[in-house]
């Protein structure tokens, strides 16, 4: 194979060593490694559009021997490896801060087992979510964690980032659905486990949940089937004002309904869906409640009724309830789509991921409209208003610098209310290069010590993801090169 | 694997040239910042489920050339090949929230970069002016071409000389071809100009018969007139229409296209018709943006020209069919052929007519809505990723069960077809109006070891 000697030099197509680049193409094969620089381009970024940084090489492993392999070179010659599966990251966790080698799981798409009488799966980490919400289709069982992104990322990256989703409300984050895990570590020894714990043991997959890939590189998942409820109720409920759906969903829960799903949409949110499905939802109401309730036929009469009632009180002006499975689909779809359809009213975006207690959503509310006048931002809202968990989505465009100034520093704003609220920072999109900067606030010292240590036990060279989730001197300094990432902390 | 040109030393590309003709022949600059990199379009493309690479992702795919607007990146040999390996099938605007329309993105850009000067081999250059662009464009021709085949079908040393491998001698590009040829039975007379409704005209229709599809599916055409005659049409075949002029339009040769487009502009301008009627997806989906594709004073008459153009489905389904006498007993699927289903928009209709079938079951096909790999030219180009979306696509038909795949598109059929061959597996493929005519002549299509297909 002549061709990679004679074009790979050190230091001008990539700074990786060309040895490296030999042995990773020997592990995975020529074709399955990048490392040309317009190859890389597009690894230099994912959802959140503000943080870039190109990597210096992309592979794409089979296997879970490939990736041990593949962290055995990188351990080797001391290159930085990130873990990445299909980039819906709303955070920049797959920004690979320093460089190095991005891992691609986008291979690994392999269903490797469904087990209804045991009620698991287990799934490859490059396995799409609604991949598996294919393969179960007419089985009466799903894996609950339902992220809006469902249709294009991967379990493993639902792992990583213990994503949550409509359905978090009843159901529970992705940790919940986790019974085992197999992992690659820095050093490139295979870990396993799960699926069956001893209550003796530490959890370690519950650590290894939400780890944004700082601890192992998540390569297979053995996730637990929850049975599909037998009866539900989809309901579509406008309001005159987000302050009367905020206060609505206060008090459904405070009534003791635990909803499957209380999801809100603002005016402006809406005006984008409306564009890209023509659903039918009111433009000129202040916001939307999407409410699910299921469980036993006998009880959900009663709870509807209930619900009715509640959202009545906060001067609902129409209540419509979706009468067949198409409908309620389609429904879904529209919320799910929401964030990705607010290319219909701006050229970029950035969605914030702020949680507040359920009843401190009016205020939060609130503060979020000021700040969107103070700082002249349109921001319009999505919200799992249930878990008091909002999504404000700043529209600006990407290339006025002004405008991404703007921004960064009017979402700060926004988290630190939530801090101040008794919430916090993020609730599902995890931390990524975005709030990097925040963890300092939300946590004290001490806490991100015990953090730390932990990493190390996992990832002693800090090889695997540095800098992120919990911020280190370097990544500081890295961040401190992005002048725009909300500045120095 | 595909990525043939991975870490291939690109070639210097000549950034100016390269900014100078995008901004010339490129897209409107507004439309690549209508796409907010979310990445939700990624697991509907072909390519990128096929190789999980976000270069061969639409969200890639659509940086990548905004990259190249910005200055920021060269148009080497690495990203056009990214750009080349995009089916067109147009499933990441289905996908799309924001819809953002991709494919006029992707179709300006490359016509731009075709326009740069290129290094090609004499056989790609064989391929494309003298087969794609000679032949293929005029019924006539290929009809002419084939004839030959026919002959050696008739004789039945055709698939004597696959079976032994003689295709193998043959370069690359013209094997691909030769291996897709279906049996082409009997050949049939050509359309007369005009077929009269059956009882009281409820409409008046032009027929588009294109190319390839005239040229192979003649039978295709054939059974649409009567469906449409069966439906109340009067139906005007003008003689003097030209291909749709995709092929050209997509291999980079706009002129020629621009060309065609006014000739069959002027074929149709026949007054009076009600409606173009188009039974191959690929066809239509060009006909119907014939608007987009050129900025001159013909604009408003493409506009109109534009207006009247239906999918035969679509416009069976609007008018209404009279119910079909004949059963056919047989399980059968349907393929969304992506000029259909995702450049057109169109997926009810069909099963809506296949549905007034008596006897008829159709069961969901898994996965219909990603392309076969046919895609226009592409699988003469492109065969190795042509070759493997083909046999995902089988492996989906052959998990339902059935006994018919139905699509409505000559490229899908063809592909589709040749799978079947070569897996010798016992389905036939036909498009869905063909298996409405066997309805309304109280005939069933003969499968199982008579159908003409397979071998
Ligand atoms: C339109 C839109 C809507 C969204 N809605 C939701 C939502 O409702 N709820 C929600 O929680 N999130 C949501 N997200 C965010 C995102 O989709 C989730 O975080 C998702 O879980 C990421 O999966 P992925 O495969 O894209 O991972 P990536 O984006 O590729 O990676 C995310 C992080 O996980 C790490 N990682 C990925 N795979 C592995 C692995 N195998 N092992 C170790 N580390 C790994 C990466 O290093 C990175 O830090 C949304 C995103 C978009 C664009
Ligand atoms: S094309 Fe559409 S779906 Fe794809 S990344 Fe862009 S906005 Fe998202
Ligand atoms: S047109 Fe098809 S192949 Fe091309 S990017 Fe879109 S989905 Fe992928």
């Amino acid at each position: 194979m002549p061709r990679i000697n004679d074009s790979i030099t050190e230091g001008q197509s990539t700074k990786l060593a060309a040895e490296a680049i030999r042995e990773l193409c020997s592990v995975v094969g020529e074709q399955n490694v990048l490392w040309h620089p317009s190859d890389l381009m597009v690894y230099e970024c994912d959802g959140y559009t503000i943080a870039k940084h190109r990597p210096d090489a992309v592979v794409f492993p089979s296997d879970t021997q490939q990736v041990a392999a593949v962290a055995r070179i990188c351990h080797r010659h001391k290159i930085p490896m990130l873990p990445r599966g299909a980039g819906t990251s709303l955070a920049g966790g797959c920004v690979p801060l320093g460089g190095g080698l991005v891992i691609m799981l986008t291979r690994m798409t392999r269903i490797l087992e469904i087990d209804l009488r045991n009620r698991f799966a287990v799934v490859e980490a490059g396995v799409r979510n609604t991949q598996l919400a294919r393969a179960l289709v007419g089985s009466g069982y799903h894996f609950a964690p339902d992220p809006s992104s469902q249709t294009a990322s991967t379990i493993g990256g639902n792992v990583a980032t213990n994503a949550g989703g409509p359905h978090t409300l009843k159901y529970g984050v992705t940790v919940n659905h986790v019974l085992g895990v197999e992992a690659v570590l820095a050093d490139g020894s295979i870990v396993q486990h799960g699926p069956v714990v001893d209550p003796g043991m530490l959890d370690l997959c519950g650590v290894l949940t939400g780890s944004e890939g700082t601890l192992a590189i998540v390569t297979k998942i053995w996730v637990r089937l929850t049975p599909l409820p037998s009866a539900l109720r989809t309901l579509r409920v406008a309001f005159p004002t987000v302050e009367d759906a905020t206060e609505a969903v206060s008090e459904i829960i405070a009534a003791g309904l635990i909803p499957a799903a209380l999801e809100l949409m603002d005016r402006g949110i809406l005006e984008a869906v409306e564009a890209a499905f023509q659903f039918g939802f009111p433009l000129d109401v202040g916001a939307v409640l999407v409410i699910e309730l299921d469980g036993e036929e006998a009880s959900l009469e009663e709870e509807l009724q209930i619900t009715r009632r509640i959202c009545e009180r906060w001067n609902a002006r129409e209540i419509l309830l979706a009468n067949s499975p198409e409908e309620r689909e389609r429904l879904w779809k529209c919320r799910k789509s929401a964030v990705a359809a607010v290319g219909r009213l701006s050229p970029s975006y950035c969605i914030q991921d702020g949680v507040v207690p359920r009843t401190k959503l009016p205020q939060i509310v609130k503060k979020v409209q000021k700040i969107s006048q103070e700082f002249n931002i349109r921001i319009v809202n999505v919200a799992h208003a249930g878990d008091g968990n909002i999504h404000p989505i700043f529209l600006f465009d990407e290339r006025e610098p002004a405008q991404v100034d703007r921004v960064l520093e009017a979402g700060r704003q926004v988290l630190e209310e939530c801090i101040a609220l008794g919430g916090s920072i993020t609730a599902e999109h995890g931390v990524g290069v975005e709030k990097l900067h925040l963890m300092r606030e939300q946590y004290r010292p001490e806490d991100l010590t015990a953090m730390r240590r932990l990493r190390e036990a996992f990832n002693p060279d800090g090889l695997l993801t540095p800098g992120k989730l919990v911020p280190d001197e370097r990544s500081l300094e890295w961040l401190g090169t992005y002048p725009r990432i909300g500045g120095a902390p | 694997m595909e990525k043939n040109l991975a870490n291939m030393a690109p070639e210097a590309g000549n950034s100016n040239l390269a900014q100078e003709a995008i901004r010339k022949w490129g897209p409107d600059p507004a439309i690549y910042y209508q796409c907010v990199h979310c990445g939700l379009c990624t697991a509907a493309c072909p390519t990128y489920t096929e190789l999980g690479d976000e270069n061969e992702s639409p969200r890639g795919r659509i940086y990548l050339m905004r990259l190249v607007h910005e200055g920021r990146l060269a148009p080497d040999a690495r990203v056009k090949s990214h750009l080349e390996l995009c089916l067109d099938c147009r499933a990441c605007e289905t996908a799309c929230p924001s819809g953002v329309p991709y494919g006029r993105i992707i179709e300006p850009f490359r016509n731009a970069l075709h326009q740069l000067p290129q290094k090609e081999s004499l056989w790609q250059r064989f391929l494309q002016r003298w087969v794609l662009l000679g032949v293929f464009p005029y019924r006539k021709r290929i009809r002419l071409a084939l004839s030959p085949v026919r002959l050696a079908q008739r004789l039945k040393i055709y698939w004597s000389l696959e079976r032994l491998g003689l295709f193998r001698l043959l370069p690359k590009p013209l094997r691909e071809m030769a291996s897709l040829v279906p049996e082409l039975g009997r050949s049939l007379p050509p359309l007369p100009a005009f077929l009269p409704a059956k009882g009281r005209p409820k409409a008046r229709v032009g027929l588009f018969l294109g190319c390839v599809a005239d040229g192979i599916f003649r039978g295709v055409h054939w059974a649409t007139a009567r469906v449409l005659q069966q439906a109340g049409c009067d139906v005007v075949i003008p003689e003097n229409q030209v291909c749709c002029g995709a092929i050209h339009f997509h291999v980079g040769d706009s002129e020629t296209a621009r060309h065609l487009a006014d000739a069959n502009l002027a074929a149709f301008s026949a007054d009076g018709l009600d409606a173009i009627v188009v039974n191959h997806a690929g066809c239509g989906a060009m006909l119907k943006e014939y608007p987009h594709h050129w900025k001159d004073d013909h604009q408003e008459a493409r506009r109109q020209f534009a207006a009247k153009i239906r999918d035969v489905n679509e416009f069976l389904d609007c008018l209404g069919i009279p119910p079909p006498p004949g059963r056919i007993p047989l399980k059968a699927t349907y393929h969304d052929a992506c000029h259909l289903a995702h450049a057109q928009r169109i997926t009810a209709a069909p099963r809506r007519l296949l549905a007034q079938i008596p006897g008829l079951e159709i069961r969901e096909l898994p996965e219909s809505e990603i392309c076969c790999g046919s895609a226009g030219t592409y699988n003469l180009l492109h065969p190795r990723m042509a070759d493997r979306l083909g046999r995902r696509k089988l492996e989906n038909i052959l998990a339902t069960g059935a006994e018919v795949v139905l699509a409505s598109n000559a490229g899908c059929l063809l592909q589709i077809m040749r799978e079947i061959r070569r897996a010798k597996a016992p389905v036939v493929a036909m498009h869905p109006i063909e298996l409405l005519d066997y309805a309304y002549r109280e005939e069933c299509p003969p499968v199982g070891n008579n159908r003409r297909n397979s071998r």
